[in-house]
């Protein structure tokens, strides 16, 4: 067995460890629930499940590391996958303060959705291109990468906040932005199962089109096009022909993979609340009835608290000074760069909002999920809609 | 604008909310809450206080913290609004025919957005007043709090008044046998905590982590520094960036560093073995390409050389300029920016005899950096050029002329010399071209014989002398995050009153979860009374859904 | 009072210092692309290149004499098509103190020599092989003209073709009193 091959058979026992880890801290909970007592033994093998997953996914980090040369934080799939791992370990990290195992029930299941999206992108070790290769480059991503996912327990603890106080028994806004975002998860879900899908079936058609400069081009499907390139023309084509042909400007085939996405998880959300008979908010909703309001909104504050100089550090200070190197300016307005900007000021208006408006509580608890939508929308939309410098340019 | 006199006899300056002595609220606001709001410890904020002139208006606009966070989120949604369509610089066409592009690739919406500025919209005036009145905003806000929070807690006593400490979120309250005792013990144990602890009487303060109260003015310094660090580099001499293209073999000044030149030796493109991948060919990436590197020599003129004087270069070092790897001198930094493959630099002609065409009388070497005027082959042949265009573009007046001084499609009046035809044949050549013969049909002709190709590459040539300023502001904005977010200040305040009574409150200004634990050693060490979280109190009333909160290993 | 006083004259200075920075900001952003030679009345950069004969031309030497300075290239159209009014008027005024010299963007010497001669021009003709002059002068597009006065101070720069009455007149300008 190749180093290759034992470094994915690490990052899936690390992925069906999240897994289980997840069962036992739902059991955890379920049994405190039950009894009223603290069910220390549940919650220690659960965390210990999660450290076992952790270790194994770093084992997978060191040895993909090894075999490549280089961090393996270099393109979408590595870098996803990189940023599911240190979700897990801030986890790990807020858990040994607070001891709250409602976290691990959203902060696990969030890094498996994210380590699970990462797996539908090529998985090929790619060389680096000359502006790569750079050890400020790995110091950069890494630490970036360590901040945002710090920053996102704060969106998780906002998570469980919000299932704890909104009213889901009454229509509110609140009840249905809560919904929406489960919704939004599902619909990951519905983009990793349609993916899987397309992919065992080996589905594949060929097209030429001209872009939007007016070059001609050739894309290559690996779902069944819903939509067509700008003046495409088939060159090997399976199943279906596109339904509509899109402009030049929209790129039909990433088109075709949202749409396919939101069809797949608008089926499974149907048939969840079919089965379940509720809001997928409401059946977590039992999860964290007992978790304490006021350890909570601290544990979201703490985790901006200690994440936003980590993220401060990585995502700009260290940015700066690799771009000063690679491209002879520290700062280029690069969509990537923008949108690392919009972080930082997104969450410094979060502090400033809760150290001067007392913005506490459920205001927070919604913010920080804000913050990490845009954190999501950096790493997915920006990659690969809005491709600058930093695109990973491997959709 | 009057003093506020508190019950304590201390005067207080306007806008105060808690006695600077005492403690005891001033507002009526105050005195109805049951926590006190601790922001910056109840001082005044100088801008609430004076507003008479327009200058105060102003600072006091700017002073707002709400009018601060709007100016962040203004600005945010303003960056994003430029990453909606490629900003100008990253635009893949030539100078002049931008708007176009924007308008053919992006139909309406690219001409609009390009139109009102959105293209090049971190450059536009009103951007850099938006992030201008951020710096003023963090500037006035700054000054207005955190000296009066200074002064505030420098000045720090050790008694408070009851209805201070009662307003703690903190609070506790009961009997002990020797309060003396009991003070005594709590002052140990927070020693041992790391706390620094003050008596005054029967009253006893320990504080820890104080100065990360400072931490959000800190970075506030760091941030204004970096701020001036990147305006610095529109004053002239600050900045410097320049581009310069330079061919194999080429010495070329360099532009912005008077006196300094610089000799491309060798372009060198190494590739992974890799194709590219269509989606990377999109985005302009090329997936092969493994190093990028121009081997340089740099030279420098003697001191006193003026312009042009190239006889006296004297050679600095070698070096080998790659992408990550700038060449660094003297405050200069020069990198690897782009390149150019494959310009020619020598052409080969042999003379032949058109109708036996293998024959060759002897074969041309034009250097195209240095054409010379007649080659002669020996054996009485030669072959003189009467013109050469390096970028042929046509005749004018009988005239071949030149678009540019590049070799894109070099051209050449040859004379052919031979010892059959010792007058000379006329032709001219052009690159993939029959050759033309303007007097007359010819024995001979000018036969292609091979080429030799040359690289080109791109450098920028960039000084920055604001970057260690960038570092200072960027490090001490560092340190304030850092003081202020993983440090917290913890303070205790227990007063024995002479009934027997311990009155105890406890502030911190982020993180209870840990002053709580610090709580939890000492009144079990201390056998203080139970104190209780006001909040969860509240929270308690509010929500009254369940019966009992805060398990906190749930 | 007088602390009231102080206050606002503090508070004065400091938005003031702080509006002037803005407005630094924006002024010199908005007029940062705009490449200029060098300034009107300014020292012109002393140089010095070879011509065609090899020999050595420096600026300062043609001190007490004006100087007519012309960047050009064989593939530029403008350039060639002022140079024979150059010549004529080189001929006119250089037994009256001014100087011309063109400066050739550093192209082949085959390529000027064969320039020159084509046009049959007189005045020197040096080549800048390096751009170092090019650079110290900041000259980008081309033709472009400097008049440098006898004292050797710059008094008028021109960027693009020159008439014949144009270039008259100039070299009027820098004739030595």
């Amino acid at each position: 067995m190749s180093l290759i091959d034992i470094s994915g058979n690490l990052l899936f026992v690390a992925f069906i460890a999240y897994l289980v880890a997840t069962l036992l801290f739902g059991g955890s909970i379920k049994q405190s629930n039950a009894t009223g007592k603290n069910t220390e033994k549940w919650g220690k093998v659960a965390i210990g499940v999660t450290i076992i997953g952790l270790l194994s996914q770093l084992g997978y980090f060191v040895t993909r590391w090894i075999y490549s040369g280089h961090a393996p934080v270099s393109n979408m799939f590595e870098f996803t996958t990189a940023f599911g791992m240190f979700i897990v370990g801030a986890f790990i990290l807020i858990y040994f303060i607070y001891r709250v195992p409602a976290l691990g029930l959203v902060a696990l299941p969030v890094a498996i959705l994210i380590i699970a999206y990462a797996s539908m992108f090529p998985k090929e070790v790619s060389p680096l291109v000359p502006s790569l290769q750079s050890y400020w480059l790995t110091i950069h991503v890494i630490t970036a990468a360590l901040g945002q996912s710090i920053l996102a327990i704060s969106a998780v603890a906002g998570l469980i906040y919000l299932l704890k106080v909104v009213d889901l028994k009454k229509p509110s806004k609140q009840r249905f932005w809560l919904e929406a975002v489960m919704f939004f998860l599902v619909v990951v879900v519905g983009f990793v199962v349609a993916t899987s899908i397309f992919n065992m079936m080996g589905y594949d058609s060929t097209y030429t089109y001209v872009d939007k400069e007016g070059n001609e081009r050739q894309i290559e499907y690996k779902m069944p096009p819903l939509f067509g390139m700008n003046e495409y023309k088939a060159v090997e084509e399976h199943g279906m022909s596109p339904l509509v042909e899109m402009p030049g400007l929209i790129n039909a085939k990433k088109l075709t993979t949202v749409v396919w996405s939101l069809l797949v998880g608008s089926i499974l959300y149907l048939l969840i609340r079919l089965i379940a008979r509720r809001r997928i908010s409401a059946i977590f909703q039992p999860f964290v009835k007992r978790v304490n309001l006021q350890l909570v909104d601290e544990i979201g504050y703490r985790s901006v608290l200690i994440g936003f100089p980590v993220f401060t550090l990585g995502a700009l200070i260290f940015a700066m000074i690799w771009a000063q190197l690679a491209w002879s300016r520290f700062w280029g307005w690069d969509p990537k760069e923008v949108w690392a900007l919009i972080t930082w000021l997104f969450y410094a208006a979060f502090l400033h909002l809760r150290l001067s408006k007392g913005w506490e509580g459920e205001k927070s608890a919604w913010l920080a999920l804000i913050g990490f939508g845009i954190i999501l929308f950096n790493l997915i939309a920006v990659n690969l809609i809005l491709a600058g410098l930093h695109s990973y340019a491997s959709a | 604008m009057e003093n506020i006199i508190c019950a304590c006899g201390h005067s207080n300056p306007y806008g105060t909310k808690l006695c600077e002595k005492c403690g005891r609220p001033l507002t009526e606001e105050g005195k109805q809450t049951k926590v006190v709001d601790m922001r910056y410890d109840g001082t005044a904020i100088r801008s609430k206080t004076y507003n008479k002139t327009i200058i105060d208006k102003i600072w006091n606009f700017f002073s707002n913290v709400k009018v601060g966070i709007a100016l962040i989120i203004i600005t945010l949604v303003s960056a994003s609004i430029g990453t909606i369509l490629p900003q100008e610089m990253y635009v893949n066409a030539p100078e002049p025919s931008k708007a176009e592009y924007y308008e053919k690739v992006y139909g309406f919406f690219g001409k609009l957005y390009n139109s009102l500025g959105l293209s090049n919209l971190y450059s536009t005036w009103w951007f850099q007043i938006l992030v201008g009145m951020l710096a003023i905003s963090i500037i006035v806000a700054s000054l207005d709090r955190g000296l009066p929070l200074h002064k505030s807690l420098k000045n720090q006593r050790v008694k408070r008044h009851e209805s201070f400490m009662k307003r703690q979120r903190i609070i506790g309250e009961g009997q002990v046998s020797n309060p003396d005792e009991t003070l005594d013990k709590v002052e140990q144990k927070m020693t041992e905590l790391k706390y620094h602890v003050r008596r005054d009487g029967s009253a006893l303060l320990a504080e820890r982590g104080r100065f990360a109260r400072y931490g959000p003015y800190i970075n506030h310094v760091g941030l204004i520094i970096f701020l001036a660090g990147v305006m610095l580099r529109l004053v002239p001499g600050f900045y410097v960036d320049e581009t310069i293209w330079i061919r194999e073999g080429e010495t070329r000044a360099i532009p912005g560093m008077d006196g300094y030149f610089i000799k491309n030796n060798k372009f060198i493109l190494e590739t992974h073995g890799d194709q590219p991948q269509d989606e990377q060919t999109n985005q302009g990436v090329n997936a092969k390409a493994k190093n990028y590197q121009t081997d340089v020599t740099l030279y420098k003129q003697p001191e006193g050389a003026i312009p042009g004087d190239i006889d006296n270069l004297e050679k600095l070092r070698d070096y080998s300029i790659r992408v990550n790897h700038p060449l660094k001198e003297s405050g200069f930094a020069l990198y690897q920016m782009n390149y150019r493959l494959n310009e020619l630099r020598q052409m080969n002609f042999d003379l032949v005899n058109k109708a036996t065409e293998d024959d060759s009388l002897g074969q041309i070497e034009i250097d195209l950096t240095n054409p010379k005027k007649e080659y002669d082959l020996g054996n009485g042949s030669s072959v003189q050029i009467l013109v050469y265009t390096p970028d042929f573009s046509g005749f004018e007046n009988g005239e071949p002329q030149t678009k540019t001084s590049i070799p894109n499609n070099p051209a050449f009046l040859f004379r052919m010399i031979t010892p059959e035809t010792p007058k000379g044949e006329v032709s001219f050549v052009e690159i993939r071209k029959p050759p033309l013969e303007p007097l007359g049909e010819n024995k001979y002709r000018m036969k292609f014989a091979g080429a030799e190709m040359r690289n080109s590459s791109n450098f920028t040539i960039r000084k920055d002398s604001t970057i260690p300023i960038l570092f200072v502001g960027g490090i001490i904005f560092m340190i304030g995050v850092v003081i202020g977010s993983y440090w917290n200040h913890r303070r205790l305040w227990l007063q024995a009153e002479p009934d027997g009574r311990v009155l105890m409150a406890a502030h911190v200004n982020k993180n209870m979860f840990s002053m709580k634990k610090d709580l939890d050693t000492v009144t079990t060490f201390a056998g203080l009374p139970p104190y209780e979280d006001q909040l969860d109190k509240s929270e308690d009333v509010k929500k009254s859904t369940k019966k009992k909160e805060g398990d906190n290993t749930l | 009072m007088e602390k009231k006083k102080k206050r606002l004259v503090i508070r004065t200075i400091i938005l003031a210092v702080l509006v002037l920075a803005i407005g630094y900001t924006v002024y010199g952003t908005a007029t940062k692309d705009k490449v200029e030679l060098l300034a009107v009345g300014s020292q012109a950069p002393d140089f010095t290149l070879v011509d065609l004969n090899g020999e050595k031309h420096k600026l300062s030497d043609y001190k007490g004499q004006g100087v007519f300075l012309n960047f050009w290239g064989t593939w530029c159209k403008p350039c060639e098509k002022e140079m024979p009014a150059m010549d004529r008027q080189y001929k006119v005024y250089k037994d009256q103190g001014v100087q011309t010299l063109a400066v050739n963007i550093a192209q082949t010497d085959f390529e000027v020599q064969n320039f020159v001669d084509r046009h049959e021009l007189t005045f020197p003709v040096v080549i800048d092989k390096t751009k170092s002059v090019m650079t110290a002068y900041n000259v980008g597009n081309l033709p472009a003209t400097l008049l440098i006065d006898p004292d050797g101070k710059v008094a008028k720069i021109i960027t693009g073709e020159l008439t014949e009455e144009k270039i008259a007149s100039y070299m009027e300008l820098v004739k030595p009193k």
